[in-house]
């Protein structure tokens, strides 16, 4: 145990030490012919003592001299998802629901603002699961398609004047079919080949956003798009059917709960579903699935189509939302930030993406003074999760048990 | 007529040279991920980070200089010693990025270590901006002007200097590569990495070389991209990385020879498609080269001799 520890604080001096050497040429050197140190010692020790802590706690609980302050917690969290198991599902289905009706009628604007976006991310980063997670094929230009269903609306709105619920399906039919030519080529591909065919895609898309001007007012973007109306029954001064623009936040937010909800329980059955299962069998084995007559090309392209729609549908909605679009929005980062949703919190696990999606979404907003080292937080997280977790927080379970475990 | 022909023929010649010089540094850039793909099987994301780290290096040195009053008195001087800082920093950032985000990670699989990498390059990224500000930083570029000219025909210092350097770096690493034992070795690595390690080849140290030769290419073309468009800017490894990226597929990944060509023919497409066909969707080119090579030859140009010159 002591040799363990002693290689590991060996580890991290070397590292730090590193660090200090990285961090002086770009904060010593100045232009004007001299050197400076306190400025970079001053940085690198505020790095130092905050991740010594980190890593001296990390050390206190893993040879258990934390076990006073873990070990309650650990029965409290037993005890709990003890309470949990008995309760049948459909409890804790009502309460999440109705607790997410009721959100807008106890909470400030700011707070919807926020879970629309968490909402909007929850459809991302589900339709995302069905291609990386459910078929196993990673993709890096995901948010193309969601770019994909946003112009759509938004064109065929200002030129067309179509309204948002005739657009939704015709944003998810055209994000499906960009799916289909995008999937088409890349699916011959594996692997690493597939993750950089589908980053170049991404671009691409991104980059002709950005330049069809005659269409796309390239990067000023499209302004005034209508959100969604409905029509409701009104009873005063006899029977007549009324028009109400939702423009109002808390409107929209049951909008994208709407979306959400239906992208949850489309995701939940194609996920127990005969396509679901040879997904996996994808997955896990290509060649295996092949074998057994899965039609592996088919399939691959359904999954890229499927999670296509979903992006075509928040995306639609986003446009409706923000009233604006512009391929400023559908840059590499937010497909990198999708799939960390997916792969971080639990790759595949549908509570895994919802918690991913809230914890993306809320903990920057928590931290909006320290706005500047958001980023630098996130792709810090990103390699810290790989390191520790590196198959994610909660990992999903598998359908049904294999035949060893089922022995056993 | 003769005149039209003459301009055509001029303005080609043009672009063949603005592609030279472009095709040159995307190949050391994409030098790096052929040779880290070879040895790790791992698209190294930070890649194009550690170009833009070079790139800021440089300008950072180059300001040193002047403000020291040297870069007047000794230009060629202050410009060779740049590199080479620049060089050796990339390759001590990358060597401990490979020791911290990437090591870890080799038994785990290729989607861990994939994501490890997505996330030190946005790390790194906003590490720059932190320290370096979000606005373009300039480059002090007075002391390369000028250049030849032959009729339309304009082929600045700048130009020729990239050449030279971007020759001289690859003769460099051929050596290094083909002519030293630690190259051996890494080819040894590349091509069986129990075999090498049962010949007493220690992975972990050619892998940390492997880096650090990769890196300081990609920091040599940052100082090179610095003075050839006169400013740098945290965000500039990302295209220029998924381009070399690119060009390193179009070689054939894992093959050096096949990765300098990728570059250069990456480089032609770009200014070419930009000369004649359109400015705005230069980029674009690059990925559907990329996309079509993949369809249609997924081994890339040279992918398919990985005997000897893989690494």
């Amino acid at each position: 145990m002591i040799q363990e520890f002693k290689k590991i604080w060996k580890g991290y001096a070397l590292g730090m030490l590193w660090l200090l050497g990285l961090l002086w040429p770009l904060l010593g050197i100045h232009p004007d012919g001299t050197l400076s140190f306190e400025k970079t010692l001053t940085v690198w020790l505020y790095i130092f003592v905050g991740t010594a802590i980190c890593l001296f706690l990390y050390l206190l609980n893993k040879s258990g001299a934390l076990e006073l302050v873990t070990d309650p917690v650990a029965t409290f969290r037993k005890n709990v998802l003890g309470l949990s198991k008995q309760m049948p599902s459909w409890v804790w289905l009502v309460v999440v629901l109705v607790l997410a009706l009721l959100f807008p009628v106890f909470t400030t604007r700011y707070a919807q603002d926020v879970a629309v976006n968490v909402l909007i991310y929850i459809c991302l980063g589900l339709g995302l699961n069905i291609v990386v997670g459910l078929a196993g094929m990673l993709d890096l230009g995901y948010i193309a398609f969601y770019g994909i269903g946003a112009y759509s609306y938004a064109l065929l709105n200002i030129h067309y004047g179509l309204s948002f619920w005739v657009c939704l399906p015709l944003a998810a039919f055209m994000s499906c079919i960009a799916g289909c030519i995008i999937g088409y080529p890349t699916l011959r591909m594996r692997g690493d080949y597939l993750a950089i065919v589908t980053l170049a895609f991404g671009e691409i898309v991104r980059l002709i956003l950005n330049n069809w001007m005659t269409l796309t007012n390239g990067p000023n973007g499209i302004l005034g798009i209508k959100v969604p109306g409905i029509f409701y029954p009104s009873f005063f001064n006899g029977f007549s059917m009324e028009h109400l623009w939702l423009k109002k936040l808390h409107y929209l937010y049951y909008v994208a709960l709407m979306l959400a909800i239906v992208t949850i329980i489309s995701v939940y059955r194609l996920n127990y579903s005969r396509i679901g299962r040879a997904w996996e069998s994808i997955r896990e084995d290509e060649t295996a699935a092949e074998l057994m007559g899965v039609n592996t090309f088919l399939l691959k392209l359904l999954a890229y189509a499927m999670g296509a729609v979903f992006a075509g549908l928040a995306g639609a909605f986003f446009a409706s939302r923000m009233r604006f679009v512009s391929p400023e929005s559908f840059t590499f980062l937010e497909s990198a930030m999708v799939l960390c949703m997916v792969v971080l919190v639990g790759m595949g696990s549908i509570p895994g993406i919802i918690l991913g999606a809230a914890a993306l979404i809320v903990l920057p907003e928590l931290f909006r003074g320290f706005e500047l080292y958001r980023m630098l937080a996130f792709g810090a997280a990103m390699v810290v999760m790989m390191l520790f977790r590196p198959s994610g927080l909660i990992p999903a379970k598998r359908v049904g048990t294999r035949s060893e475990e089922r022995e056993n | 007529m003769a005149t039209v022909l003459e301009t055509n023929m001029e303005y080609f010649l043009q672009q063949l040279i603005n592609g030279l010089t472009l095709g040159g540094l995307y190949a050391l850039i994409a030098l790096g991920y052929t040779m880290v793909y070879g040895v790790i099987q791992l698209i190294n994301f930070a890649h194009g980070e550690f170009f833009a780290a070079g790139g800021y290096v440089g300008v950072i040195l180059l300001g040193f200089f002047t403000g020291l009053g040297y870069m007047e008195t000794h230009p060629i001087l202050c410009l060779g010693g740049a590199f080479i800082l620049t060089m050796a920093y990339c390759a001590f950032l990358a060597v401990g990025v490979e020791k911290v985000a990437y090591k870890p990670l080799r038994k785990q699989s290729r989607l861990a270590a994939l994501l490890s990498a997505l996330g030190m390059s946005i790390f790194l990224s906003n590490g720059l901006m932190l320290t370096q500000g979000v606005f373009d930083k300039p480059y002090p570029g007075e002391y390369f002007e000028g250049g030849f000219e032959y009729g339309a025909i304009t082929v600045s210092y700048l130009q020729i200097m990239i050449l030279a350097m971007t020759i001289v770096l690859l003769i460099v690493l051929n050596i290094l590569v083909f002519k030293t034992r630690m190259g051996m070795a890494m080819r040894a690595t590349a091509q069986d990495k129990t075999m090498a390690a049962l010949v007493a080849i220690g992975s972990n140290k050619i892998i940390s070389y492997t880096f650090a030769i990769g890196a300081g290419l990609a920091g040599a073309a940052g100082i090179m991209v610095g003075l050839y468009y006169g400013s740098v800017r945290y965000d500039m490894g990302f295209v220029p990385g998924i381009k070399a990226f690119a060009a390193a597929v179009l070689g054939g990944i894992g093959n050096i020879t096949g990765a300098m060509l990728g570059g250069l023919i990456i480089g032609m497409v770009e200014i070419f498609g930009a000369g004649y066909i359109s400015g705005q969707y230069k980029d674009v080119f690059a990925f559907i080269i990329l996309i079509a090579v993949l369809y249609f030859k997924p081994t890339g140009i040279m992918g398919q001799n990985i005997d000897d010159t893989r690494v």
